[in-house]
């Protein structure tokens, strides 16, 4: 008997290789048919967890409806969709340059932060001492130095020192957090915390409350498409995050373009900060920010980090954000679903990305496809 | 004295795509010897090593221990088999400690008994004369403490071969000699050792028996007592084969590059170049000879801009007499700079004074092409950043060995990959792509680039194709120097022969090229001159015309009389 033919030896059952390539057309597809999976299982789990679904199945039908009831149900409904996509997407953007630089800025949500609470602070203070306009003004410039401080400390330290960007963006995240905690116990003598909408500084508005932020963030979108591809600046990134010793092998300073484009990265936040404290909110929190600073991590990611693609990411996952909590309002269930919902949904993303870049196959394939070529 | 089969290799091949690493190896090992693999580089030794191992499955033959035949498919099967293999570069975890590392992967029923293992390894390193400290952690050791812990840990799980790939290569002479006694107490032990190297010195002095490896096959296996340097040398490097690449008479050679006591430490404080110096000229293959490691790669990126030197010049000669002031000058800084050291003159041969001109008007005037250099430029370029040197007006390109991860961006396509050193060009923030499409299109076209499409990313592309993509942009800026490091590695005999006539006619184009290549019979046939390296020295420059393989091969391999004499 052949050493090869003992049991032990035999051929694993699963053989997973990586892809060298796959069709474009077949990376959509799986995706697409990751979405459907995924929502058939959360239409499961929902029989599951939710009575009166068990009670009455044939209202599986309004549970998916609720999906776009959600965020088109209504006018208001539709223009809140509208102004959630544009703050996450505009969060997403500004992290966008940073990852293309392999840079792993997961500190967003203190970015944007630190922008609202400067452009608050300048209001604050100012608020009635002068002009409207140059208060406007000072407020954005505020809110944009604000981020790009708070991107510029990490990229310091990285292109320096050679720290890890990834602990220290997250760590400054916090920082920000208490720093707003700071700032609300002075301004607010009262030991509430909550600081009342500021009279003065409010972002204009043209037509509707939420259409210039949306315009604004669309441009944005536009603008940093144009960088990111069409711009020298945008090509050192590419270059620098593909490989340092490329970068320096053709002169360029891989310290000075993560410098630069962390501060571009913190600014981009810091005007997300901007649109929520001065056009939204009129005021700050410790939870202005809401987490969104992540979520735009994934946004960027699911969008492969391209901001036209970044737009459909945003509306997908504030689709689902939207359509979880009307379910949970139509079937009166806990809070807790919506965020079980998406979770399932992007968890099914995420994992066809597996079959994106890998093959499985199994052990009889093999054994047909390399016939004549095992050994004697 | 009788002495008994430990390990059989029995027609090993394997196979790498295209490429045959090992073709039909047989290699007996015997126990309580010392067996010393030896080769150039590829020649298909740690391949050949990495089956015993369990790194690799062979394609065809077998493996029989004891006279029973195995099947190894995992380290933990060669452990099984008591076989263990010490790498080249270490698999420790730097936050353990040395026992820790140890028994790292090991499922022993007493557990991990720190007290006992540390009192086992110590056992062990008295056993064999190892100075360890079993609760030192690996980031306070030095590389040869680190490599005492690879080699117990191998002893430890009761190993009775073990290989060593390039054991020496790290360790300074004393250490050299430490090892060696320790390599002599296992052999006495009755445990037989492998090692793999390249130097004919310790393979004369540690080992029993050689074997030779060439290309992939086994030459021959001698008992080391019976045998030469130069009869090992010449069956290393074989006989010379005709390879009919055409070579060209240099046509009036003038000094190109200069390079003068040149000296270079890593940033880890280790000496990598001493002492060197030579001249490239003009017209002119001049061949880097050597064996991995022995500084080509950092002497060339000292060149390049991407490695401080510690001293030493670095002197290029730019042909620019009576030539007029062109693009790269246009740095109008430096054109000033040279305006005030009086290196100009106008077509009527007046010299060009810029006092008391505005840079806008000295721009115009540079830009009507009448600003001429007096002189050839002498610049040294030592320390400058690639980015200097170009703006400086020197056209030097560079062939990096390490084409996708430094000469290239894998990600992007062929016309993306044109731009990497002219994106700069235009003066607004925009890119412009025509241009490198052009460029990318023509380099398609002219070098038979195989891909799918122009903006494929390069990563996709094989070997052959993507040193031809590299090669092509290097060779597009006109280069005065060409440096080029390992170009045809790993290419098929079509590609290879295209990267050889490329550089041909740069040499007939009156550049400076600069080969550093593997196969001393390619260096031979391509080249003008060969300089010979060997420790980050240059042991020899030869007339490539006259030399002989045993004469470079010698001048690789001999570790200098200077030291043998000073032990």
């Amino acid at each position: 008997m052949s050493v090869a033919d003992r049991k032990e030896n035999r051929e694993p059952l699963i053989h997973l290789s990586r892809r060298i390539s796959i069709p474009r057309w077949k990376a959509w597809g799986i995706r697409l048919a990751a979405v459907l999976l995924g929502f058939l299982f959360c239409g499961l789990v929902a029989f599951l967890l939710i009575d009166r679904l068990q009670q009455n199945p044939g209202k599986i039908g309004q549970f998916y409806m609720d999906f776009l009831n959600g965020a088109f149900g209504s006018n208001r409904k539709l223009w809140k969709f509208m102004k959630d996509i544009a703050i996450l997407l505009c969060i997403a953007l500004a992290l966008t340059p940073a990852f293309r630089m392999r840079f792993w800025n997961t500190g967003g949500e203190g970015q944007t932060l630190v922008g609202a609470l400067a452009a608050i602070a300048v209001t604050f203070y100012l608020g009635g001492k002068i002009p409207e306009g140059l208060l406007m003004v000072l407020m954005l410039l505020a809110a944009l130095a604000g981020g790009a401080l708070w991107g510029l400390i990490p990229a310091v330290f990285r292109a320096k020192w050679g720290t890890n960007e990834t602990l220290f963006t997250l760590m400054m995240n916090y920082v920000a957090t208490y720093l707003v905690s700071f700032f609300l116990e002075i301004w607010v003598p009262n030991g509430s915390g909550a600081l009342p909408r500021q009279e003065h500084g409010k972002m204009p508005t043209i037509g509707h409350d939420y259409l210039l932020i949306i315009l604004i963030v669309l441009a944005l979108t536009a603008a940093l498409y144009v960088y990111l591809k069409y711009t020298k600046h945008g090509y050192e990134i590419n270059v620098v995050g593909e490989s340092v010793r490329t970068a320096q092998y053709v002169g360029i300073s891989d310290k000075k373009v993560i410098i630069r484009t962390m501060i571009l990265s913190g600014a981009l936040c810091g005007l997300a900060g901007y649109l929520i404290g001065a056009g939204l909110d009129q005021s700050i929190t410790t939870e202005s920010a809401g987490g969104r600073g992540f979520t735009a991590i994934m946004v960027s990611w699911l969008g492969k980090f391209n901001p036209l693609a970044m737009v459909l990411t945003a509306a997908l996952i504030q689709l689902l954000n939207q359509g979880a909590a009307q379910i949970s309002k139509d079937f009166d269930v806990s809070g807790a679903l919506p965020s079980v919902i998406v979770g399932i949904i992007l968890f099914f993303i995420i994992g066809s990305e597996f079959f994106i870049n890998y093959e499985v196959r199994f052990r009889g394939h093999e054994n047909r496809r390399e016939q004549g070529a095992v050994r004697k | 004295m009788e002495k008994r089969l430990a390990l059989q290799m029995r027609g090993i091949t394997k196979r790498f795509g295209p490429v045959t690493a090992n073709n039909h190896v047989d290699l007996d090992v015997y126990q309580g010897e010392i067996l010393a693999i030896l080769g150039e580089n590829g020649c298909g030794k740690t391949t050949l090593m990495n089956m015993i191992a369990g790194i690799y499955y062979p394609d065809e033959g077998q493996i029989l221990i004891g006279g029973q035949e195995v099947l190894i498919r995992s380290p933990k099967d060669a452990f099984d088999h008591k076989i263990g293999m010490i790498h080249q570069h270490f698999k420790l975890v730097d936050l353990f400690t040395a026992a820790e590392n140890i028994v790292l992967g090991l499922r022993e029923k007493e557990g991990y008994n720190l007290k006992q293992v540390n009192a086992r390894v110590a056992a062990i390193a008295e056993k064999y004369g190892f100075h360890l400290d079993p609760t030192k952690k690996i980031y306070e050791m030095s590389v040869s403490e680190k490599q005492t812990v690879e080699i117990i840990k191998v002893l430890y799980r009761g190993a009775d071969i073990l290989i060593l790939d390039e054991p020496t290569a790290v360790l300074t002479p004393q250490e050299i000699t430490r090892l060696f006694d320790v390599i002599r107490r296992m052999k006495a032990d009755g445990k037989s050792i492998i090692i793999i190297t390249h130097k004919l010195n310790e393979v004369l002095e540690v080992s029993d028996r050689v074997a030779i490896l060439r290309r992939g096959e086994h030459i021959a296996t001698v008992n080391t007592a019976e045998t030469s340097e130069a009869e090992l040398t010449e069956m290393m490097v074989g006989k010379k084969i005709s390879l009919d690449i055409p070579r060209s008479e240099p046509e009036n050679a003038q000094p190109r590059l200069v390079v003068e006591g040149l000296n270079l430490k890593s940033p880890e404080g280790v000496q990598v170049l001493t002492d060197i110096s030579f001249t490239a000229n003009g017209g002119e293959i001049l061949g880097i000879a050597g064996i991995a490691g022995s500084g080509q790669r950092e002497l060339l990126e000292s060149i390049a801009g991407l490695q401080p030197v510690e001293s030493g010049e670095i002197i290029f000669h730019n042909p620019k007499k009576d030539k007029p002031v062109t693009f790269f000058h246009k740095s109008m800084k430096r054109v000033e700079e040279l305006g005030r050291e009086h290196a100009f003159h106008d077509r009527s041969g007046k010299e060009v004074s810029f006092e008391g001109m505005h840079r806008r008007e000295i721009r115009k005037w540079v830009e009507s092409g009448d600003v001429l250099f007096k002189e050839d430029e002498i610049i040294d370029i030592r320390n400058k950043n690639p980015l200097e040197i170009r703006e400086l007006g020197i056209r030097l390109s560079f062939v990096p060995e390490d084409r996708l991860g430094m000469g290239l961006v894998g990600s992007m396509g062929i016309t993306d990959n044109m731009m990497l050193r002219s994106y700069r060009k235009g003066h607004a923030g925009l890119l412009d792509r025509k241009p490198p499409r052009e460029l990318a299109e023509q380099i398609i076209r002219e070098l038979e680039v195989m891909t799918p499409g122009i903006s494929t990313p390069v990563r996709r592309l094989s070997g052959g194709n993507v040193q031809k993509v590299l090669v092509g942009r290097e060779i597009a800026f006109a280069p005065k120097v060409l440096m080029a490091a390992y170009p045809v590695r790993g290419l098929d005999i079509r590609s290879s022969y295209t990267i050889y006539r490329l550089l041909n006619r740069q040499k007939d184009r009156g550049v400076a090229v600069i080969f550093v290549g593997e196969d001393l019979d390619v260096l031979l046939a391509l080249c003008d001159r060969i300089m010979v390296m060997n420790g980050g020295r240059v042991t020899g420059i030869v007339d490539a015309r006259s030399a002989t393989k045993e004469e470079v091969g010698l001048m690789m391999t001999r570790t200098e009389k200077r030291e043998e004499e000073g032990r």
